[in-house]
């Protein structure tokens, strides 16, 4: 049972997980018997590989070359002056190869999984983003692959679909439960317990059983370490505030790391309202509705009925169609030390489009709830403080789903 | 002695091994349930699971995923699930009965409260897939107290480092997953589940039941060789879909299969004194 009051409460949030698992009340291992062992092993892989300095240099050597980083940090000059508030800074995570910070995760767990001896991955996608990151590394180090995505998924997200194709990737569209991603790692999970012999399972978010959360963020990390080198040699200070959309929460914990322990720097985690509060369709699991549970094999805020079945989402974008969300981001919302707040898909799309025509960046739907509550924030601040916005991904996978909502068809 | 502990000793005086009947709580409808936990009864079964069913069931295959779905449309959760187990006690106050399930709907309820509730209704034995003995230790010892049977899971990756957490943990039986995957899964490779549940009983007096993969008359029998109480589950669940239209051939069908794996069980000769 959750007991609240066992998180952090000093400058000390970085050393999370423990040993077991657990950010304070969260996280765990809540799956299956067959799991447990896998589990363990994947955990002693990677407490021996993760200070090996081939294993870094391995790793630091595909960020570098083939990931492209560092992604640059770059002053949103033009939206900042529209808005006559905070100086805007975007954390270029868009420009990296495949298009979204899921490669960063990507490239280290098929280190991990080529390490181990793994000659099959697996994982589970919602945009797609994750699912085209893990086909492309499996490409690159000859690895089978088998991508598992909500029939829904499948339909919004086309272009992606037919990506991981060309990649040589096995798509399976489930069809279970809300047919979105939920049910995808639902099925991966099945998957990795069917074949955990050969099989690595990339989750493609701080979410799921120990050692996962940990094991993203950590591959994730690099965000926050790039920006908080960028932003000293920018602006020679930190910035006040971090910004950044929260599906499971790999690209927010990402950028959030390195400052968690910053305490002047605020911190606000961006959940998709979907079509508002109210109207029970949405994501909003942390800012509002959600309660802490059980799922996909840690404990988290999750949007549940009163039996304790879990709902259905709804965003706009199906990156942030979840209804749990990572433990960490559990743990830093009980602390008060990280805010989160919804925005909905109108003002989502706003976002998209502001940063469209003023910057000349077309940005993932996702990144587009960041941006959106960016436009919130940067009028209430004044013009000597600075945000950082993660721009997670840029926004060539939903130009279907922009010009269907036009009524445009391509 | 328990009621799950009484009907091992009973069978074993007798020499023959227990039949395990599992299917989901509310599939196809809520009506359904009762009726079918006495038919499988009345047809040889010896201990009752009922699967609770949960949204997200990560660790069953298509068939007992589309039975949550079913039962779920219902609105068939764990409140009602115990409602059903009480309504079974008032005419089969012997038969043990298992509640399987996930953990949310039982962390929502609370774990005293669910406790309390199930020892209430007469529920004998709870296996929570997704609580390894690590994650398991206060909702164990809450039902413990309650005189009910926390069922743990062992499964092919087991080590022998965690066979004895496991073991410490579990009362009533062990239920030992035959093979790596999901529910309703087709190989079952007998030798590799014999050589497994020699390990096992090194490690625990616990009787032994094994599931998953176990779906005719053949692979029970051959299970009954080795193991203390045969599961079956998918092979029930799917005749439950295919007569989800007449509950009467619905219970007719499964108490012909039942029947058929009572026989199958009983006519080995087992492999161990
Ligand atoms: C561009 C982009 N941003 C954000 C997300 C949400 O994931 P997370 O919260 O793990 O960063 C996704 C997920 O698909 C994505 O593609």
């Amino acid at each position: 049972m959750s007991t609240a009051n066992d998180g952090p409460t000093g400058g000390d949030f970085s050393r999370y997980p423990d040993a077991a698992g657990r950010f304070g009340a969260y996280g765990g291992q809540f799956v299956a018997e067959t799991l447990m062992a896998p589990l363990e092993e994947l955990a002693a892989a990677y407490a021996r590989l993760r200070n090996d300095p081939d294993f870094i240099a391995e790793l630091d050597y595909d960020l570098q070359y083939y990931v492209g980083r560092p992604s640059p940090l770059y002053y949103a000059e033009r939206l900042s002056k529209s808005l006559g508030g905070a100086r805007i800074y975007l954390k270029r995570e868009d420009l990296n190869h495949t298009g979204a910070h899921k490669i960063n995760n990507c490239i280290g767990q098929a280190l991990l999984a080529k390490r181990m001896g793994k000659t099959r991955v697996i994982a589970e996608t919602g945009a797609g983003q994750h699912g085209v990151a893990t086909a492309t590394v499996a490409a690159r180090f000859g690895m089978k692959c088998v991508v598992y995505m909500g029939a829904e998924d499948v339909q919004r997200q086309s272009p992606n679909v037919f990506r991981m194709k060309l990649l040589g990737a096995e798509v399976v569209p489930v069809q279970a439960g809300t047919r979105t991603l939920k049910d995808a790692l639902n099925e991966a999970m099945r998957d990795w317990v069917t074949n955990v012999d050969d099989t690595f399972y990339i989750i493609g978010t701080v979410a799921g059983p120990h050692p996962y959360p940990m094991l993203v963020r950590d591959f994730q990390a690099v965000i926050g370490r790039e920006a908080k080198r960028q932003i000293l040699a920018a602006e020679g200070r930190l910035p006040d505030a971090l910004v950044a959309c929260v599906g499971g929460g790999s690209n927010a914990m990402g950028l959030f790391h390195a400052f968690l322990d910053d305490r002047n720097v605020a911190l606000y985690g961006v959940e998709a309202a979907g079509r508002g509060i109210d109207s029970g369709q949405h994501a909003v699991r942390l800012a509002a509705a959600g309660r802490p549970g059980v799922l996909h094999g840690n404990r988290t805020y999750l949007l549940e009925d009163d039996d304790g079945q879990i709902l259905g989402t709804h965003s706009i974008s199906a990156g942030l169609d979840y209804p749990g969300v990572g433990p960490e981001h559990a743990m830093l919302k009980d602390a008060g030390r990280a805010n989160y707040v919804g925005i909905t898909d109108d003002e989502a799309l706003e976002g998209f489009e502001t940063l469209t025509r003023l910057e000349g960046i077309i940005p993932a739907l996702e990144s587009s709830h960041a941006i959106a509550y960016a436009l919130k924030l940067a009028p209430t601040m004044r013009k000597d403080q600075i945000i950082v916005v993660n721009l997670s991904g840029r926004g060539d996978k939903d130009i279907n789903t922009i010009a269907a909502m036009k009524g445009i068809s391509l | 002695m328990s009621r799950i502990e009484q009907a091992f000793a009973r069978r074993k005086a007798e020499g023959r091994k227990l039949l395990v009947s599992f299917f989901t709580a509310g599939d196809p409808n809520p009506d359904a349930t009762v009726p079918l936990m006495h038919a499988v009864v009345r047809a040889g079964v010896d201990i009752i699971e009922l699967g609770v069913p949960f949204s997200d069931p990560m660790a069953e295959g298509p068939v007992i995923q589309a039975a949550c779905e079913r039962a779920l449309r219902h609105g068939v959760s764990l409140r009602r699930v115990l409602d059903m187990v009480r309504e079974f006690r008032v005419h089969d106050p012997h038969t043990p009965v298992v509640l399987m399930g996930y953990a949310n709907p039982v962390e929502v309820m609370g774990y005293t409260r669910f406790a309390e509730a199930a020892a209430e209704a007469g529920v004998d034995g709870v296996i929570t897939v997704d609580l390894p003995p690590e994650e398991g230790a206060e909702l164990n010892a809450a039902l413990t107290a309650r005189g009910i049977d926390p069922v743990l899971l062992v499964a092919p990756t087991t080590t022998p480092a965690r066979l004895e957490r496991i073991s410490a943990a579990a009362r009533g039986f062990i239920y030992y997953v035959s093979l790596k995957g999901v529910t309703g899964a087709a190989t079952l490779d007998v030798d590799a589940v014999a050589e497994k549940l020699q390990e096992i009983r090194q490690a625990t007096t616990l009787p032994i039941g094994v599931g998953f993969g176990i779906r005719d008359a053949r692979s029970a029998a051959a299970v009954a060789r080795v193991a203390d109480a045969v599961v079956v589950g998918s092979a029930l669940v799917r005749l439950v879909e295919q007569h989800q239209d007449d509950t009467y051939k619905m219970r007719e069908a499964i108490v012909d299969l039942v029947a058929e794996l009572r026989q199958a069980i009983d006519t080995v000769e087992p492999a161990r004194a």
